[in-house]
This record gives C-alpha cells, sequence and structure tokens, in this order.
C-alpha cells in the first residue's frame, strides 16, 4: 500500500486541473498517446513483462520505504500505464491523481531498474509516457508546470529576462576578476571554439558558479564565448513534464545560438539532465540523430583540463569526500570514471559509495522530481532514505555533485536525515585547488 | 482419438506456434518503424554485448545479486528449451514425421530435466504468492501462465512413469503441449521471442547512444 500521506497530498497543478476534465476528454487523450504516439516499445514492453519483480530491488524508492510493494518498478507500471491500456483510457480522477504522484514524484526515470529487468525493458519510458499522457491533460504538478511554461515563454527555466541574464555575467565577470585578474565573460565571440551553456537557475540562485567557470577557462586559456540571447539555457523541464513541443523548441534555439556563433563544441555546466535534453531526447524529438556540434559535458571537460595538464593542482580538499553518479551521465554518458580521475586528483581522501558507478542510488530529485516543489519534499526524502545510508557509510564530510539536481536533492538529504555534511560542485573546489596562473 | 491429436492436432500446433511468431514479429518491426529510436539506436555490437552478459548467469550484477534465483531460473529455461526438442521419445517422432534424426537425450538425464522443470514451475508459483512485491502485480492469468506451461512436463513425466493409463497420458500430454504451443505468441509466454530483441534494443541504447553498460 502506498504511503497514505503521500497518497493524500493535494496539488493544485494535478487536482484542480483533474477536477476540470470529462471523462470523454481523459479517454481521447490517452487513446491518442497509446495510438499515435507510441508504437512498438510499449506493445513488446506490455507483452514482455512476466510481472517477476525483480526490478523492485533496483528502485530507491522501494527500498527506502521498506520494501513497500506498491513502489516497485513494476507496481508503479501497472498502477499506471497498464491501467490506461487494459481499460482503454476509461480511468477518473482517483486514477489519475495517483498517477501523477507516481509518475511525477515516485519515479526519476533513472533507469537504474531496466538494469535489474532481465528483459530490459525500458520503464522509465513507460514512466515517460504516463507524463506525456498527464501533460496533454493538463495535469502536472504546478511548481514543474512553472517551470514548463517559464521555458515556453522566456525559453529559460527561470523567468529569466535578458536584462537580467547579461547584468549577471557582467556581475559575476567582476567577481571573477577579483580572484584571476583579467577574467572575462566573452559574450556572442563569433567563431569561438567552446560555447559554454548553462541552466536557468545558476544566473537566478547560484550566480558564482559563472564565475569559477571564468575563471577555469581562464586558466586553461579556452577560448569561450558565452551567448547574450535566449538560447543560453540548456535546461529542460518541459522534457520531464512532458510538454515535447516545448522541449523541442527549447532545445532547438539552444542549437541554434551555439551554430550561429560557429563555435567547435559546447561545453556545459554540471548538469545531468539538460546533457539528456541536449543530446538525446531533443535531438531525438527533433528528428536528428544527434546534436549538429559534440557537446562536452563539464565533468569531461574538466577531465581534460587535468589530463592534459593545462590546469595543474596546487593543493588537495583534505577531508573525506564522496561522489554522486548522476544518472544522466553515468548511466547515460559513462563518465563514471572521468568523474572519479577528477575527483582523486583535487582530494586527498576520496571514498567511493556502495553501489557505485551505473549501479549507485538515484538522488531521487532530478527526472523533474525535485521541480515538483515543496508539497512533495517529505514524499521525497522519504523515498530515498538509502541514499542518506549510502553516505553516512562512506563517512564522508562532503559529497561532490557533478549535477544539479542531485546537488540539490542531496542536500536536502542530508539536511532531513542530519548526516553533518555538505554539498560542492566540483567547479566550486576546483577554483579552491587549482594553480592560478600569474594574470 | 490418438491418431487425432498426434497428427492433425500437432501440425495446427506447430503452424499456430510458427505462424504466431512470425506474426507478432512482422506485425511488431512494422510498428518499430514508426518510432523515431528504435531501428537507428539497434547496434549488433551493443545489443550483442547486453545479450552475452545477461544469457549466461552470474555475468552481470543482477543475475549475481540472487544465486538462488539465478540458479533455478537458468536451469528452468535451458531444460524448458532442450528437453522437449532432444527427448528420446520426441526424436521417433521426429524421426517418423519428417525423417528428421538427431541426437537425443539419455533416458536419465531426460528424467532429471523433466524434474527441473516441474520444480521451477512450482518454484515460481510459490515465489508468486510468497514474495510481497511479486504477490503485489500477480493476475491470475500468471497462476494460468505457469499451469499451462507445467502441464506437459507434468502430464509428460507421469505418462513415462506410466504411473497413470498411458494412452489416456499421453493425449493429455499432447493436449496440453499444444496448448502451450499455441499459447506462447499470444500471452506473456511471448517474452521467448521478444527476450533477445528488448534486451538488444537496451544493451544498444545504453551501448552505442548513453556509453554504458546495462548488466
Amino acid at each position: 500500500m502506498a504511503d497514505l500521506v503521500d497518497i493524500k497530498i493535494i496539488d493544485p497543478g494535478v487536482d484542480d486541473n483533474i477536477a476540470k476534465l470529462t471523462p470523454e476528454r481523459i479517454k481521447e487523450t490517452i487513446n491518442k498517446v497509446l495510438t499515435q504516439e507510441t508504437a512498438a516499445r510499449l506493445k513488446v514492453y506490455m507483452d514482455t513483462c512476466v510481472h517477476c519483480g525483480l526490478c523492485a530491488e533496483a528502485c530507491q524508492s522501494y527500498v527506502s520505504r521498506d520494501k513497500d510493494p506498491d513502489y516497485a518498478p513494476v507496481a508503479k507500471v501497472r498502477d499506471t500505464i497498464w491501467e490506461m491500456v487494459k481499460r482503454k483510457g476509461d480511468v477518473d480522477g482517483e486514477f489519475l491523481h495517483n498517477a501523477a504522484r507516481i509518475a511525477f514524484v515516485d519515479c526519476g526515470a533513472c533507469r537504474r531498474c531496466s538494469m535489474y529487468c532481465p528483459f530490459g525493458i525500458d520503464i522509465s519510458y513507460l514512466i515517460m509516457t504516463v507524463r506525456r499522457i498527464m501533460n496533454l491533460l493538463g495535469v502536472v504538478p504546478q511548481y514543474l508546470q512553472d517551470t514548463t511554461n517559464s521555458h515556453a515563454a522566456t525559453m529559460n527555466q527561470m523567468w529569466v529576462q535578458q536584462d537580467d541574464w547579461i547584468d549577471t555575467l557582467m556581475w559575476q565577470e567582476e567577481d571573477a576578476q577579483a580572484e584571476l585578474a583579467g577574467t572575462r565573460i566573452p559574450l556572442d565571440k563569433q567563431g569561438a571554439d567552446i560555447m559554454y551553456s548553462i541552466i536557468g537557475p545558476e544566473p537566478k540562485i547560484l550566480a558564482q558558479l559563472i564565475a569559477n567557470m571564468a575563471i577555469i577557462f581562464k586558466a586553461a586559456g579556452a577560448d569561450w564565448t558565452m551567448p547574450s540571447t535566449d538560447g543560453w539555457d540548456n535546461s529542460n523541464m518541459a522534457m520531464y513534464s512532458g510538454d515535447f513541443e516545448t522541449m523541442g523548441r527549447v532545445e532547438r534555439l539552444h542549437w541554434d545560438t551555439a551554430s550561429q556563433l560557429k563555435v567547435k563544441r559546447v561545453v556545459m555546466g554540471e548538469c545531468g539532465h539538460a546533457y539528456r535534453g541536449a543530446v538525446y531526447d531533443g535531438p531525438r524529438w527533433l528528428g536528428w540523430t544527434k546534436p549538429p556540434i559534440p557537446m562536452v559535458h563539464a565533468v569531461e571537460y574538466y577531465y581534460e583540463l587535468i589530463k592534459s595538464g593545462r590546469i595543474k593542482i596546487a593543493r588537495k580538499i583534505e577531508e573525506p569526500v564522496t561522489v554522486q553518479d548522476p544518472c544522466n551521465i553515468v548511466r547515460g554518458r559513462g563518465l563514471q570514471d572521468k568523474l572519479r580521475y577528477i575527483v582523486n586528483a583535487i582530494c586527498e581522501d576520496f571514498r567511493d559509495m556502495d553501489p557505485r558507478y551505473e549501479h549507485n542510488y538515484c538522488c531521487q530529485a532530478g527526472g523533474g522530481l525535485i521541480n515538483c516543489g515543496p508539497p512533495w519534499k517529505l514524499s521525497r526524502m522519504k523515498s530515498n532514505r538509502v541514499k542518506a545510508d549510502q553516505i553516512h557509510d562512506t563517512g564522508a564530510h562532503l559529497v561532490i555533485t557533478p549535477c544539479h539536481n542531485c546537488h540539490s536533492g542531496i542536500e536536502d538529504i542530508i539536511g532531513h536525515y542530519k548526516l553533518g555534511c555538505h554539498v560542492s560542485f566540483i567547479s566550486e573546489l576546483l577554483v579552491k585547488t587549482m594553480e592560478m596562473p600569474e594574470a | 482419438m490418438y491418431e487425432f491429436v498426434s497428427g492433425p492436432l500437432v501440425w495446427i500446433a506447430f503452424i499456430g506456434f510458427f505462424g504466431g511468431l512470425l506474426y507478432q514479429f512482422v506485425t511488431t518491426v512494422r510498428l518499430a518503424k514508426k518510432e523515431r529510436v528504435v531501428l537507428p539506436t539497434m547496434s549488433p555490437k551493443f545489443g550483442l554485448r547486453s545479450l552475452l552478459h545477461w544469457v549466461f548467469p552470474f555475468a552481470g550484477v543482477s543475475t549475481r545479486a540472487r544465486p538462488f534465483f539465478t540458479l533455478i531460473s537458468f536451469a528452468f529455461h535451458i531444460c524448458l528449451l532442450v528437453t522437449p526438442l532432444f527427448l528420446m521419445g520426441h526424436a521417433v517422432l521426429w524421426r517418423q514425421s519428417f525423417g528428421l534424426t538427431w541426437w537425443s537425450l539419455p533416458e536419465g538425464v531426460a528424467d532429471v530435466m523433466t524434474l527441473v522443470v516441474i520444480f521451477g514451475c512450482l518454484f515460481f508459483v510459490v515465489r508468486r504468492l510468497v514474495q510481497p512485491e511479486v504477490r503485489n502485480v500477480s493476475e491470475p492469468s500468471d497462476f494460468v501462465l505457469a499451469l499451462v506451461v507445467l502441464a506437459p512436463f507434468l502430464t509428460g513425466y507421469i505418462a513415462h512413469q506410466q504411473w497413470l493409463p498411458y494412452q489416456t497420458m499421453i493425449i493429455i500430454h499432447i493436449v496440453t503441449g499444444v496448448i502451450w504451443l499455441l499459447a506462447i505468441p499470444w500471452t506473456r509466454l511471448v517474452h521467448m521471442l521478444w527476450f533477445a530483441f528488448t534486451r538488444a534494443y537496451m544493451g544498444s541504447e545504453f551501448g552505442s547512444v548513453r556509453h554504458s553498460r546495462d548488466w
């Protein structure tokens, strides 16, 4: 039985909108997605799943909630898409309320379960199909929908206006210059080697990360630029709210911007889902097999800089550290070894989590979960006790998280379970540990 | 009666089995062409790499995590596929009907393998009743399917041991075997066909697109 407190959570984006739906609209919408937007994968996955339950142990929410069977991935699928298919879309408001909770808050689409399903059923795809249906019904948690609305209206996630954007970059340039004289944030530099793109929350609430990166680029002697216009945001919450049309617009603009700047590659900040959006989901929706310009995640870029000696490490972090493997760059890009190379280069006492690499547990924040906002925070915490245990068992004081969602999610977990650790991005540690060149 | 079940009915079973699988395959490939990602993503190299890690027990984290379940599950599936094909009693029929001669299992080995299938079926049913995460998603059809698989092996074993009237048991054995074969393309037993493809697709996506491993 799913958590009774969580079942009763009222989210206006979900419940007010369910109240406006008619049975006909529900049925029509579900069947539209089932017949026009899905094909072989849904059919084969539905036909092949033998209800063996081997996926259960893979899910952090199942493990964290004392093996409550309703949190097993297969149960989440049964309580959402199976029923929609079986009842041919004939489902009621109560069903949709429950399905919204499951699809938007209880599954982070991290794909760990597909590594435990003997058939490799893409359960995250099934959950994303549920989200797509919910989006077309207008049933999306309010906070998450707000970020999607922001993407649609401003082409960034946080309602950042262009003057604010440019002003923030100039402010960060000044801050960076105080650390390393001569640091610039070059805007709209045609033909630069690198366009640096970031996620909306950075200029809004974590602006110092932009200065950090400017310092790293300066120290490495990189030829880089950032756009002054829309298209600078590589994040994509529309991808997770099921609004694939907006997702496509955001990704197209991001790549158009990079193309107009004629850069050789795009380096992106420390974010996981943005990588997924820019490299897989976005291009696929747009009908491209791959992005038009190579995309390099910050972890790959830092690795390149340290390995080649373009930046040198002058001192190391002494306190014990551990690292979170973000799903979208480890299970989604295989960056686990490069990540550890960097961590070992800048930290003296690195302690790995168990399990680790592709088998590390999800942060229960990515996949749009944390964006569902305060109504769901406690539920997220209950669903990730296993991450608290993992961190605690390492004995680390610092958790390195090269992903914004992992960062915020683990910060929440540390607070909730009183682990007494702190969380850091790699860029924050790099500017503390690297050798600053003479200006 | 025996003439009918061992003649036309068996033909119906084979035609239904192969025809059903072919139909599923053709219609699904057609559906797959409608998807933007499935066929372009399929990679023989990464698909096979993943499959190899899943067709050998203990080659991946998942199978290593449950050694007991893995052993039973692999033994069950191997015996399930091998025994009917290479049973001596069946070999005689292959020769009579199609003139095909091939190697067959020694009698004692075939007996043990049949018992493994029977035990495996019972194990899966008990697991379904006892393990909360499995019971929670079990439907009546899951138990019926276990029975459909169990029946031909159990009746075949009883007939072979001659515990009950042989002729009757053989007829029941053939009928249950026919039901089993006919059920495969149209029920969740179709995982026999799709296993390789779903796994290969996931292996391809993890390997060629996401540069990581799915085992």
